[in-house]
């Protein structure tokens, strides 16, 4: 993990080295030729203007969530948080205990490219 | 702290640690944790991120993080968050790996630890569950017909530990007596099996350089260090080569560091663009871990001995000298068989002095662990109560040793066999010593004279006439008697 | 008798039961409707398999060991992934993909005894409101081929629709179950958040995403829904830890004192006629049958879209990092090196619309951005949700319209992907907030085209929802009307 790293205590916001930003919302082709990268996307050029174009539209919807008020509320990560008829839900542990058979021929059965059980990709550079 | 600069600059260095953590199953799945199966043999569904999957999470990897977290005096959170740290890579199949990010299980906490004659503490950040990634193979140039590398998800899932420490250390030698004293504490309590060959036990690095008194300087993190050797070359050299760099007057560009063990030098990995952009956001598929006070309460109950609790208990109990019960701590074997044989003999200093002394030597020399030891604590234990009751002497005690060490047998019997009961009857001893000092009447006169070398020389004729058998202590009281 | 394929589920079962038809008998009936797939329904169908599990079912009839819906069909939306037939999600990045396991929600409705007749086209990965964004064609609208299915879940509302199955799975994760069920005049119900195993789902949105049964009546719903729901606390983390129920036992309830909750922002100006017009009756009918309409508000419906289409994109980039052409699915052919082949892989592999919501959820997620787009979203999601609360403490269930239309046709829409989030503006905000909801036919708009009523509970209330829509069924034929393409 980068940044630095208060060791005060833990809050819900990022580290202040990220900005906040939150009027900048057109994108420029070069962001998204780095969000493309990001997600590992391919664009040719014609795509990469369309796409442009239509998530721009998207954030002119989306803008408008940067007015609502929401001092005091705390974000809602699962629907589950928000039953007010049940306990609040948190994460179930199960035992630890190896019960997974062996199942490499099947879970293998749709890889592209496999020799000796491992799975096969170009070379990976360090 | 003091500080010891390098060519006047002062180093600053931090680490951070991932400690596989001993569950018999993964984190997130129930395959086995196992190492050395055959390639992508202990990798389910889950592991391999098969559409469809989900993670749910392993109670013996939480009980371990709490553990940790009380043996280092942390805040164990009541509630932590787990989150998808997203970014691609062939041995990471979800192309995200779930961890911890703003709210970690483990919180502060400190490591403490002697470097030579100096106390030193080390502030832990933080310590969080993560999942391990899979191995990428590239030196198997025949995969695939050349230029591919293979991809075994075994390892995928192991659950780890990520801890954190603020950036307290000022040499490369606090760095690996930290590094060693976070080994030993986790092995103690037995929540990662230390194999560190076998991975078990991953440090990284985060190293810079500065002048005393300015901003800190633009570090590198060296990544992937299991050795303590390592460590040591791949810090000094980073340092020196961060050094020669601001002093030609280039600037240090972060940068992520591999340590080569065959040249001693680290090198700069491939810069990973938008590297850091790992769009971190709390994992959907899993709530909130929550820890009841109750359950660390329960931890903290049963969990062993910590070594520096029992170091002070041997120090008050058995009356030994801090150093000793800090060696005899280093490991629970250790301890436990320095334990089993003061109580056998009740002689808790001898056996400090015995097993930190030669039952250390001969480990380390021939590279075994505590489990190989030929001589049980038993024996030990009797060979030390023959030192004290005065049957042999130590010299006599080092050839019972050896006999144990190699042949195995009874105390008792080998001191027989070997015939190496002292001489514990006055009378003979005073004619022995009559006699000898009767036929060295020169050491005699220079012992009178004041050289103490004689005494010494009197002291070797009496031991050799009674063929090594005369109490050696006996002999110095009835010399100095007779001399005056 | 009236032809096997105009048969319900309930139906079904009881002739089974009987022994009056076999279930191999049914299966070949319903087979046989699928040949040419018409509507472009389906993506996978394998008699062998579907014929060796009727006989399976037939000699659990025979020995006396049958489960509820013994022999009784059954289609599969396509991110169901299934050991015996091929999992594409509608998209080449998964062609051909065989999973070595069932989805929880299919082995729990084989174990009810239910004969899988094939898997379903739909949007890709679940993305899309008109199933025009599957990688293997579009469906058509049984009742107008001209026109949508409705996405994402448009081959199972078809499928049903058409009569080619009795019943089919489908998944809602911003309204996939309800909006194609209405635009196809079926009735549908995604269940409360967790109520439904998610694993063994092609995952879109995890904080969203719910399986959910699709047929011609709340009566076939209840039975589905009971076999589908129950705890999967083996391998679901997000699993709700509620005892399995029997939503058909509260079926019989009259609605008289019900409290019908109208919101307000669900009848403003972008409601087409028709649909209000159809609406208007059904409430009216309601009202007929003993129930109180109730003005609420819903003051954030509106807002619902952005927080949606925030928080599922940013969900989805990441689930959709996993299809990366190492261990599974497509893998591009040419590449230069190990990058080259992940970009070329998944440029290959998805399509425009999944493209696009792994760029903007890639975005929200991004350095400097999640502060005001992610977590802010998150935010005013809580606030839709307690908005639902303080609508509860008025009312019993909240109706209204699925869809401000009836279904568009088909390449309406297909280049501007914004239209057609504005129309899941009715769905999202039950979404967003988790509960259980339902859609069933209540008329014919403008050209004949289905309309669809929504009826949302509050949390685990399902059998709540289907005594609603059933009395209402019992009442009225609009569930029982043919599509003109299912003669």
């Amino acid at each position: 993990m980068g940044g630095a790293r208060a060791a005060s205590g833990f809050t819900s916001k990022l580290p202040a080295i990220y900005p906040h930003n939150a009027a900048a919302m057109s994108l420029t082709s070069s962001e998204i030729a780095r969000i493309a990268n990001l997600a590992r996307l391919d664009l040719q050029p014609a795509e990469s203007e369309r796409m442009l174009g239509q998530i721009n539209a998207f954030f002119d919807i989306v803008t408008q969530i940067s007015q609502v008020d929401t001092s005091g509320v705390l974000p809602m990560a699962h629907p589950l948080d928000a039953m007010p008829t049940m306990p609040p839900i948190h994460l179930r542990l199960r035992p630890d205990l190896a019960s997974e058979p062996n199942d490499r021929e099947a879970n293998q059965r749709s890889a592209p490219a496999v020799e000796r059980g491992l799975f096969l990709v170009p070379k990976v550079i360090e | 702290m003091s500080a010891k600069l390098v060519q006047g600059y002062e180093v600053v260095i931090g680490f951070e640690t991932h400690a596989q953590l001993s569950t018999q199953s993964k984190i997130f799945s129930r395959a086995p944790t196992a190492f050395g199966a055959e390639p992508n043999t202990q990798a389910c569904a889950v592991d391999l991120a098969l559409p469809g999957t989900l993670p749910v999470m392993n109670l013996g990897a939480v009980e371990r993080a709490i553990e940790l977290g009380l043996a280092l005096g942390s805040h164990i959170a009541e509630r932590s968050v787990f989150a998808r740290k997203n970014y691609f890579y062939p041995d990471l199949p979800k192309g995200y790996q779930i961890s911890q990010f703003e709210i970690p299980v483990v919180q502060g906490g400190e490591v403490a630890f002697m470097l030579g004659d100096e106390k030193k503490t080390v502030r832990l950040v933080r310590a969080h569950l993560e999942e391990d990634a899979g191995k990428s193979l590239h030196e198997d140039s025949s995969l695939g017909g050349g230029g591919q590398s293979g991809i075994d998800l075994n390892r995928a899932g192991t659950p780890l530990l990520e801890i954190v420490t603020e950036p307290d250390m000022r040499s490369s030698d606090e760095a690996v007596a930290y590094a060693k004293k976070l080994h030993e504490i986790v092995t103690w309590i037995g929540i990662c099996d230390g194999n560190m060959q076998e991975g078990s036990f991953r440090c990284d690095a985060n190293v810079s350089v500065r002048k005393p008194g300015a901003a800190l300087g633009t570090r590198r993190e060296i990544k992937n260090l299991n050795s303590f050797k390592f460590m040591q070359q791949a810090i000094d050299y980073e340092v020196r080569w961060q050094i020669e760099e601001i002093e030609d007057g280039r600037e240090i560009q972060q940068a992520t560091v591999l340590f080569n063990p065959d040249t001693g030098e680290t090198r700069a990995m491939r810069t990973k663009e938008d590297a850091a952009d790992y769009r971190y956001f709390p994992d959907p598929d899993l709530p909130p871990l929550v820890i009841g006070r109750d359950w660390v309460e329960r931890v903290r109950a049963e969990m062993v001995e910590l070594p520096w609790v029992m170091a002070a208990r041997f120090c008050a109990d058995y009356g030994l000298p801090e150093y000793d019960a800090a060696t005899l701590t280093q490991s629970m074997a250790m301890a436990a068989y320095f334990e089993a044989t003061a109580k056998a003999c009740g002689q808790p200093k001898l056996a400090s002095n015995w097993i930190m002394g030669e039952v250390s030597r001969r480990l380390n020399s021939g590279e075994l662990a505590f489990a190989q030891l030929p001589v049980s604590s038993t024996q030990l234990a009797a060979l030390i109560g023959r030192i004290a009751d005065g049957t042999i002497s130590n010299n006599a005690a080092k050839q019972v040793f050896d006999a144990l060490w190699s042949d195995g047998d009874e105390v008792d019997a080998i001191i027989d066999a070997k015939g190496l009961r002292q001489m514990n009857d006055s009378s003979a001893l005073e004619a022995i010593i009559d006699e000898v000092l009767a036929a060295n009447a020169k050491n005699v006169e220079e012992f009178k004279a004041g050289n103490a070398k004689a005494f010494n020389a009197l002291v070797g004729q009496a031991m050799k006439a009674s063929k090594g058998k005369a109490n050696p202590a006996q002999v110095n009281d009835m010399l100095k008697q007779k001399l005056g | 008798m009236t032809e096997l394929h105009h048969l319900g589920v309930a139906e079904l079962a009881a002739l089974l039961q009987t022994k009056q038809v076999s279930a191999v008998e049914v299966a070949t009936r319903f087979l046989a409707r699928t040949g040419g797939n018409p509507h472009n329904a389906f993506l996978d169908i394998d008699s062998e398999v579907t014929l060796a599990q009727a006989r399976a079912s037939d000699a659990k009839l025979a020995n006396g060991s049958a489960g509820p819906l013994e022999g009784v069909p059954i289609a599969h939306k396509d991110v169901f992934v299934t050991k015996d037939l091929v999992t594409t999600a509608g998209s080449r990045m998964l062609n051909g993909y065989r999973s070595p396991f069932d989805a929880t929600v299919v082995a729990r409705l084989r174990q009810a005894g239910m004969v899988t007749l094939g898997k379903l086209n739909c949007d890709e990965f679940a993305m899309g409101s008109s199933n025009e964004n599957s990688a293997f064609g579009p469906v058509t609208n049984p009742w107008n081929t001209a026109h949508v299915p409705g996405g994402s879940s448009g081959g199972s509302a078809a499928a049903v629709a058409a009569r080619l199955t009795p019943a089919a799975t489908g998944t809602d994760t911003g309204g996939s179950i309800r909006q194609p069920a209405a635009f196809c005049g079926i009735t549908g119900i995604k269940p409360t958040y967790g109520r439904a195993s998610r694993y063994g789902m092609v995952a879109y949105a995890s904080s969203l995403d719910q399986a959910g049964p699709m047929a011609h009546s709340a009566e076939d719903c209840a039975l589905l829904l009971s076999a589908m729901c129950g705890p999967d606390l083996d391998r679901d983390s997000t699993s709700l830890d509620v005892a399995a129920e029997d939503f058909s036992a509260g079926l019989g309830h009259s609605l008289k004192g019900l409290r019908v909750g109208v919101p307000q922002e669900f009848f403003g100006e972008g409601l087409a006629a028709d649909v209000r017009s159809a609406i208007d009756a059904s409430l009216a009918q309601l009202q007929a049958q003993g129930a109180t309409l109730v003005p609420i508000a819903l003051p954030r419906t509106e807002l619902s879209i952005p927080v949606y289409y925030i928080i599922a994109p940013a969900e989805a980039s990441s689930n959709l990092s996993r299809f990366d052409g190492v261990k599974f699915g497509h893998r591009a052919a040419d590449f230069a090196d190990l990058t080259d082949m992940y970009k070329k892989t998944r440029a290959e592999g998805f399509g425009q619309e999944v493209k696009r919501r792994i760029m903007t959820g890639a975005y929200v997620l991004s350095h400097g951005y999640y502060d005001a787009y992610y977590l802010q979203a998150q935010k005013i999601r809580r606030m839709i949700a307690d908005d639902f609360q303080s609508a509860f403490a008025q009312c019993d269930v909240i109706a209204g319209p699925v869809a401000p239309t009836t279904a568009w046709k088909l390449g309406d829409k297909a280049d501007d992907p914004v239209a057609s989030y504005l129309a899941d503006i009715f769905t999202l905000p039950a979404s967003l907030a988790g509960l259980p909801c339902m859609s069933l036919p209540v008329g014919l708009g403008d050209g004949g085209m289905p309309v669809g009523l929504q009826l949302i509970g509050n949390y685990l209330q399902e059998a709540k929802l289907l005594n609603v829509a059933h009395q209402y069924q019992l009442a009225t034929d609009h569930h029982k009307q043919q599509a003109g393409a299912a003669a």
